[in-house]
């Protein structure tokens, strides 16, 4: 059976929020939550929460950089002082740990943010090409629901958009 | 009697009204925008001018000998490190409390970190002199031997410098991609072939919006120690010195302190141009200058207690040369700029205290100023006194600088304005989409208010009233 997507524009967040509970209520049969993205203009936890526990899982790879960033700050360091052997050391330690603590912290942090910033990146699923179903609008002051359902249930999912008083109705054929 | 409190913002504003204004204003500023834009550059050539003297005759003509091997020039970094301080550290504060009042003012403080610690960078390779030998601090491999010193708080500063400089602009940056789609979404021509790179394909969905809200709060936790750590590493410049005015314990907190104060100040001055050129005044709102307003008085009050700490402990450390030395500060040759820095950073701060004032623009722009320019010269009075008056007395002078080295301070001041103002031109000085998130709750807990007023005017009369009832 053809697959396509389905976007319906709202005008705030209580009818999308609304669309979505009834959804999540199995109102239509064979569509389910996890079909459901929803886009808007800002951040809106409740309306989030509605579409059930999506997991983020950005902070393991902060905690990798945090990590990585200890680890290989030391090694950078005491390899280059490591190198210091051919000056005079006036009888202080060749790898000085009291000043290697200040720049290993820096260097925590350093790699902790770059890796944060590339998962947030790789995991929000930025950088690819946007769907056709994308509008503009949502950018100014609308909310959208895109869903992947199959043909069979498109009639009565406009049906429920238009329960909720959608503004606008768009499709998209999944190849 | 209710006490009615003037709202941040009007939670009427319509969204689309806020898209329209701030993409107004990268195409259509006051004329004011354009001559500031030009004397800014004007000043720009002459420090370009002051650098091409010094590079060309060479660094007697900053008169940086000795015992002035540090002078204005490092007095001018640390400054700017200063300036770069409020930005950042005070918005990711202000985001990690939830108070949204710092949502259409956040952007441009923390433009403003970044350009000013791009303005920093630049004066330890104008004062090494030879400016193409700056590879030299880099731990590269090399066959001569020479490699950084890491027990020097001077390579600390170049790691914690370039952290803070990375990480400050990657908070900007990640801030700033939900409005760079709404930019993309409204240009036309280079504006959105720029703004569709730098937007990344933002679409708005839950799953972005989700890990938004996470990788924002976790760069926000991670730039409050980092940025303590960069001035406090500054500070260590001086401190880890056995030099008299420098070897002092609270110089890290001081730092951080004098830091705070002088980017709020700036944050001020910055909050009244852009509202007066880009015609803000629905978003940068007296309630909130007032709020900041506040904020760096509380501040200055931190400073000024820091400063006494610093006399008290020196006075009754009874350490000979630091002892002469705040006595010389006090009443010697540079005493004029010690008791104008006290006279700005710890008097003038009490205008703040006055309503009128805090909600009168052209004197917060004035007062602003001033506090900055007593900032300066706390910076100026930390590095000139000490080397004037060392240890060794047959070394003893006066400086003030040449006028190449002050060509080249006053130049760099033109510098963070051009970046800065262009910066604004180019993309939103105010967060489009967190005004509308900071509109949308207020007025929903506005209409949860109106709701519970009205039902407790629905109660039934017989209840027991507070006082005053029948």
């Amino acid at each position: 059976m053809s697959k396509k997507r389905m976007m319906g524009l709202f005008g705030d967040f209580e009818e999308a929020h609304d669309a979505i509970a009834d959804i999540r209520r199995n109102e239509v049969p064979g569509l389910t939550v996890d079909d459901v993205t929803m886009t808007s203009p800002i951040e809106h936890p409740e309306v989030e929460e509605v579409l059930g526990d999506r997991p983020v899982h950005i902070q393991k790879f902060t905690l990798f950089g945090a990590i990585f960033g200890v680890v290989f700050g030391f090694i950078f360091l005491a390899a280059a002082q490591a190198s210091f052997l051919v000056q005079p050391q006036g009888g202080k330690p060749v790898i000085a740990l009291p000043s290697n603590i200040v720049l290993v912290y820096e260097m925590l942090i350093f790699f902790a943010v770059w890796l944060t910033f590339f998962s947030f990146i790789f995991l929000s699923g930025l950088l690819k090409k946007r769907s056709s179903l994308y509008s503009e609008k949502v950018s100014l002051d609308q909310v959208a629901i895109i869903v992947e359902i199959d043909e069979s249930i498109g009639e009565s999912v406009k049906g429920l958009f238009e329960k909720h008083k959608v503004l606008e109705i768009r499709e998209e054929a999944i190849r | 009697m209710t006490m009615v409190t003037e709202k941040d913002i009007n939670e009427q504003i319509a969204w689309a009204k806020i898209n329209t204004d701030v993409l107004k204003s990268m195409e259509n500023p006051r004329p004011a925008y354009w001559v500031t834009l030009a004397v800014c550059i004007a000043m720009v050539a002459c420090a370009v001018l002051a650098e091409y003297i010094q590079y060309t005759v060479g660094m007697g003509t900053a008169d940086l000998n000795n015992p002035h091997m540090w002078d204005m020039y490092i007095a001018a970094f640390v400054f700017w490190i200063g300036m770069s301080h409020s930005g950042t550290l005070l918005s990711a504060i202000l985001h990690l409390i939830h108070a949204d009042w710092r949502k259409p003012i956040y952007r441009f403080a923390e433009a403003m970190t970044t350009f000013s610690l791009l303005t920093a960078g630049i004066f330890p390779m104008i004062h090494l002199g030879r400016v193409w030998n700056l590879y030299w601090v880099l731990p590269y491999v090399s066959d001569r031997g020479i490699w950084p010193n890491f027990r020097s708080p001077l390579v600390w500063d170049a790691f914690a410098i370039t952290t803070y400089l990375t990480a400050s602009m990657l908070f900007l940056f990640v801030g700033m991609i939900p409005d760079l789609a709404i930019c993309r979404d409204n240009t036309t021509g280079w504006r959105k072939k720029l703004y569709g790179i730098l937007a990344l394909g933002w679409v708005g969905s839950d799953r972005q919006w989700r890990h938004f809200r996470k990788i924002y709060l976790l760069m926000a936790c991670f730039l409050i120690p980092l940025a303590v750590s960069v001035h406090s590493i500054v500070s260590a410049d001086f401190a880890m010195s056995i030099m008299p005015g420098w070897h002092i314990t609270s110089f890290p907190p001081y730092f951080v302190a004098g830091a705070l104060y002088s980017g709020c100040a700036a944050i001020i001055t910055l909050f009244v141009l852009l509202r007066y050129f880009f015609r803000f005044e629905d978003y940068m709102t007296l309630p909130i200058m007032e709020k900041t307003a506040k904020l760096t008085f509380a501040i200055a009050m931190v400073w000024t207690y820091l400063n006494l700490i610093e006399f008290a402990s020196v006075w009754y450390g009874h350490d000979v040369y630091n002892k002469e030395l705040l006595i010389a500060k006090a009443t010697g040759a540079y005493a004029w700029i010690f008791w104008t820095m006290l006279f700005c950073g710890s008097v003038l701060p009490f205008a703040l205290a006055f309503r009128k004032l805090r909600r009168h623009m052209p004197t917060m722009f004035v007062v602003s100023l001033f506090l900055n320019l007593g900032m300066f010269f706390e910076r100026w009075m930390i590095v000139a006194p000490t080397l004037s008056m060392s240890h060794e007395p047959h070394q003893w002078d006066i400086m003030y600088g040449s006028i190449v080295e002050w060509a080249i301070v006053f130049g760099s001041f033109g510098w963070f304005g051009m970046l800065f103002l262009v910066f604004v031109k180019v993309f939103p000085s105010v967060s489009m989409y967190e005004v509308k998130e900071m509109v949308f709750h207020r007025k929903r807990s506005a209409g949860e208010e109106d709701l519970a007023r009205m039902t407790d005017h629905a109660k039934p009369v017989t209840q027991t009233t507070g006082g005053g009832g029948a």
